[in-house]
C-alpha cells in the first residue's frame, strides 16, 4: 500500500481519533479536505508547479504519523535550538505535539491572543472558526488538503487592533525520529488586526537518523494597515523532507515583510503566497538557500496584485554545491485592474560544482496596462576577478571564497530589525560556510 | 631583492615580454615608463601571478626564491604588493575586513599570532592618518562606489596597512586628478624605506615630479629599451614616446 492509499484508509478507519477534533465547524472542514486529498493526492512532475522538484522520495517511506506520547528533549538540547538572547514568546511542538513544558508566553493577554489551537478551539471557537481554512485553499493542493485532514494541533495567534507586539512569536518545531520514520503537520493561524505589528518566527530543527517528513501550512492574515514580519528557518538534517505553504492575505496599506532561510534538509519545498486584496499594500519577500550533498531545495512564490497601487519586491540568493538542486519560481500576477503595481523580483544564484544545478523561472502574468515590473535573474560562478584580488592581498582560495560567499549571502540578512536573530543567523551562516566541502 | 632575467611571456599564444631585463634592491624606487601596449601591465600581472599568463622563458628571482614557485597568495604573503590598475569592486565585504582577513593570513603564513581586534583597529586608524585616508571609507565595502581617485587611495592606504617589502604600483597615476596624484605620492614618499623597494609603472612623466626614482626605464614592445637616472622621464617627456620607437628600432 504506497503513502496515500495508507493515509486514505487509516483517516476512513480510525477519522475520530486522526481528525481529533470536537464535531463543529473544524471538524466538517477537515473531513472535506481529507476527501480532497482523496481526489487530488501527491502532485508529481507532470504538473508544471512541480516539475523540478522531485516529490518521490519524500511519499515513498513508511512513516509513523500516530500520536504516541511526547517525546522528550533536555533544557540542553532545547537551548541550542532557540535563538540566544531572543525575548520571544515561545511555543514548542515535538513531532507536531505541542510541548507546554517548554513554551511560554510573555506578551501580556490584552495584547495578543497565542494559544494552541486546539485550546483556542475551547476557549475561542468562534474566532477560530472564522479565520480557518479560509485563506490556505485545500481543494486545489494535495499538500495542503493532507496538512488541513490530519493536522493535530498548531498555533493560533491574534493581535488586537491598533496593537504592536514587540516580542516575536516563535514556534519551534523540533522533528524527532530517534525512534522511527515520522511524519507530522505543523499549522499556524496568525490574525494581525487592523493597524497592529507582529513578529513571527517559524524554526525548523530535527534531531535522529530516521526520515521525516514535515507537511505545513501557515495562514496569515494582514488586516488594514497591519504589519507582519515573518521569518521561516529551515535547520534540519538530510534526512528530513519538508513541504510548507504560507498563505498570506493582505487588506488595504498592509505590509509584509518575510525572510525564508534555508539551509537544512533534504527536499525542502516552499510555497510562499501572498494576495494583495486591497490598495496600498507592501510585500516584501527575501530567501536565502544554501544546498550541498544531494539536497533539493524548492523556493515558489506567489505574488497576486489583485487591487491597484500595490507594491512588491522579491529577492532570493542561492548558493549550491555538490550533487544538489534549487528551484527558484516566482509568479507574479497583475490583475487587470490592479493599475500603478510596482512589481520587482530578482534571484541570484552561485554554483560551486560543476553537478549542481538551479532552475529559476520567473513568471509574470501582467493583465494591467499602467504598471511598472520587472525580473531577473543571474546564476554564475564566484567571480575570478575578485578572488585574484583577494590573491594578491596573501588571502588564498578557500578563504577567498568564503568571504565572497559570505558577503553574497549576507545582503539577505543584514536588514533583519531583530539584532538577536541577525546575529544567530549570521553566526549560522559562518558556520554553513565553514563546513561546505568545496572550501575544505 | 628582485632580479629579472630574459623573461618573456606571453598570453593566448601572443608574446607580450620579449626578453625582459631589471635588477631592483632595497630601497631603490625603480619607474617604467611606456606607451599603450608596451607590456606594462603585463608585466605587473605575470609579477603578480595572475592567470592566462604564460611565462615561456627566464627567471625572476624573489629575495633569492624562484617567484614562480609561489602562488599568487604566498607571493603577497611573502611580501610583494601589487596596486591595481583597475581595482576590483567587491559588494559586502568591507576594507576593514578584507584587511583584517589579509593581515591575519600573512601572519599565519609566518608563524606570528593573529592581530586582535583592538591591535588591528589601533593599527588601521593609525595607518589611514598617515595616509590621510577618512576611516569612514574603511568601513564601506572595497572599492564599491568609489571614484578612480578613491579606488587609488585606497590602494595606497592598503599598501600601508599590508607593509610589503616590494611594491608594484601599475598605473597608479591613471585617472587622478592634482591633488589625489599628490597624496597618493605622498604616501608612497612617506612609505618609502631603505629596507622596501618601489617599482612604479607610469605613462606619463607627472607622478615622477612628485615620487622621484632612482632608476628609469623605459618599455617598448616587450623590452627595456634604454634606462637612466630621473632625468630620463623627463627627457621622454620632452621628446614623446616616438622617440623612444626609434631607439627600439635602431636596436
Amino acid at each position: 500500500m504506497d503513502l496515500k492509499e495508507k493515509l486514505i484508509s487509516d483517516y476512513r478507519l480510525h477519522e475520530s481519533k486522526l481528525n481529533g477534533f470536537a464535531r463543529g465547524k473544524i471538524y466538517n472542514i477537515k473531513l472535506d479536505a481529507e476527501r480532497y486529498f482523496e481526489l487530488l493526492g501527491f502532485p508529481n512532475r507532470k504538473q508544471e508547479d512541480w516539475r523540478f522538484t522531485n516529490v518521490n522520495p519524500i511519499i515513498t517511506n513508511n512513516y509513523n504519523y500516530d500520536l504516541g506520547a511526547q517525546p522528550q528533549i533536555s533544557e540542553e538540547d532545547l537551548q541550542n535550538f532557540l535563538v540566544p538572547g531572543l525575548k520571544a514568546n515561545t511555543i514548542v511542538f515535538i513531532n507536531g505535539i505541542y510541548s507546554d513544558k517548554h513554551s511560554k508566553i510573555i506578551t501580556e493577554k490584552g495584547k495578543a491572543y497565542i494559544g494552541t489551537i486546539k485550546d483556542t478551539q475551547k476557549s475561542n471557537k468562534e474566532l477560530i472558526e472564522k479565520y480557518f481554512a479560509g485563506n490556505a485553499d485545500y481543494k486545489t493542493d494535495g499538500f495542503t488538503a493532507l496538512n488541513t485532514a490530519y493536522m493535530n494541533d498548531g498555533v493560533f495567534i491574534h493581535v488586537s487592533k491598533n496593537t504592536e507586539i514587540k516580542e516575536p512569536v516563535l514556534i519551534l518545531n523540533i522533528t524527532d525520529s530517534s525512534k522511527g520514520e515520522i511524519m507530522y503537520h505543523p499549522r499556524v493561524l496568525l490574525v494581525a488586526g487592523e493597524s497592529s505589528k507582529v513578529s513571527l518566527i517559524e524554526i525548523y530543527e530535527s534531531d535522529g537518523e530516521n526520515f521525516s517528513f514535515s507537511n505545513a501550512v501557515t495562514e496569515i492574515y494582514s488586516e488594514n494597515n497591519s504589519e507582519v514580519h515573518y521569518y521561516k528557518i529551515q535547520n534540519e538534517c538530510d534526512k528530513s523532507y519538508h513541504v510548507g505553504t504560507t498563505q498570506v492575505r493582505q487588506e488595504r496599506d498592509s505590509r509584509f515583510n518575510s525572510l525564508t532561510v534555508s539551509w537544512g534538509g533534504s527536499v525542502i519545498r516552499n510555497n510562499l503566497n501572498a494576495s494583495l486584496q486591497n490598495k496600498g499594500a507592501d510585500t516584501i519577500m527575501k530567501g536565502l538557500f544554501i544546498a550541498s550533498g544531494n539536497q533539493q531545495i524548492d523556493n515558489h512564490t506567489l505574488v497576486d496584485h489583485a487591487s491597484p497601487y500595490c507594491h512588491s519586491n522579491e529577492l532570493y540568493k542561492g548558493i549550491m554545491d555538490e550533487n544538489s538542486n534549487g528551484v527558484f519560481n516566482g509568479k507574479i500576477m497583475v490583475r487587470k485592474d490592479a493599475q500603478k503595481t510596482n512589481a520587482y523580483q530578482m534571484n541570484k544564484n552561485i554554483i560551486l560544482s560543476k553537478s549542481a544545478l538551479v532552475n529559476s523561472k520567473p513568471q509574470l502574468e501582467i493583465f494591467a496596462d499602467d504598471v511598472k515590473c520587472s525580473h531577473g535573474a543571474t546564476t554564475g560562478q564566484l567571480d575570478n576577478e575578485q578572488l585574484f584580488y583577494l590573491k594578491a592581498r596573501g588571502i588564498g582560495e578557500k578563504e577567498g571564497k568564503k568571504l565572497l560567499l559570505y558577503a553574497f549571502a549576507n545582503e539577505i540578512l543584514e536588514d533583519i530589525p531583530i539584532d538577536d536573530l541577525k546575529v544567530y543567523l549570521e553566526k549560522k551562516l559562518s558556520e554553513k560556510l565553514e563546513k561546505n566541502n568545496s572550501l575544505k | 631583492m628582485l632580479s629579472i632575467k630574459n623573461l618573456r611571456a606571453s598570453i593566448h599564444g601572443k608574446e607580450i615580454l620579449k626578453g625582459i631585463n631589471l635588477e631592483v634592491k632595497a630601497g631603490e624606487v625603480h619607474a617604467i615608463m611606456g606607451p599603450n601596449g608596451s607590456g606594462k601591465s603585463t608585466l605587473a600581472s605575470v609579477l603578480a601571478g595572475k592567470e592566462g599568463y604564460d611565462v615561456t622563458s627566464g627567471e625572476v628571482i624573489y629575495k633569492g626564491k624562484n617567484l614562480f614557485d609561489y602562488s599568487p597568495e604566498d607571493r603577497a604573503r611573502e611580501g610583494i604588493f601589487l596596486a591595481f590598475q583597475y581595482p576590483v569592486e567587491i559588494p559586502g565585504v568591507s576594507t576593514t575586513n578584507f584587511l583584517k582577513t589579509a593581515i591575519n593570513e600573512k601572519r599565519k603564513y609566518l608563524g606570528q599570532q593573529p592581530l586582535s581586534s583592538v591591535d588591528f583597529l589601533k593599527m588601521l586608524k593609525a595607518k589611514a592618518k598617515f595616509v590621510e585616508l577618512d576611516t569612514e571609507m574603511t568601513s564601506r565595502a572595497v572599492n564599491v562606489g568609489f571614484s578612480g581617485g578613491e579606488k587609488k587611495r585606497n590602494e595606497i592606504f592598503q599598501l600601508a596597512m599590508m607593509n610589503p617589502d616590494l611594491s608594484i604600483l601599475d598605473e597608479t597615476d591613471s585617472g587622478l586628478d592634482i591633488d589625489a596624484l599628490r597624496i597618493v605620492a605622498e604616501g608612497v614618499n612617506k612609505l618609502k624605506t631603505k629596507d622596501n623597494a618601489f617599482v612604479i609603472i607610469t605613462h606619463y612623466q607627472r607622478l615622477l615630479n612628485y615620487i622621484v626614482p632612482d632608476y628609469v626605464h623605459v618599455l617598448s614592445d616587450g623590452q627595456i629599451v634604454t634606462s637612466g637616472g630621473k632625468e630620463l622621464a623627463l627627457k621622454l617627456e620632452e621628446l614623446g614616446y616616438d622617440w623612444v620607437e626609434d631607439l627600439a628600432d635602431a636596436k
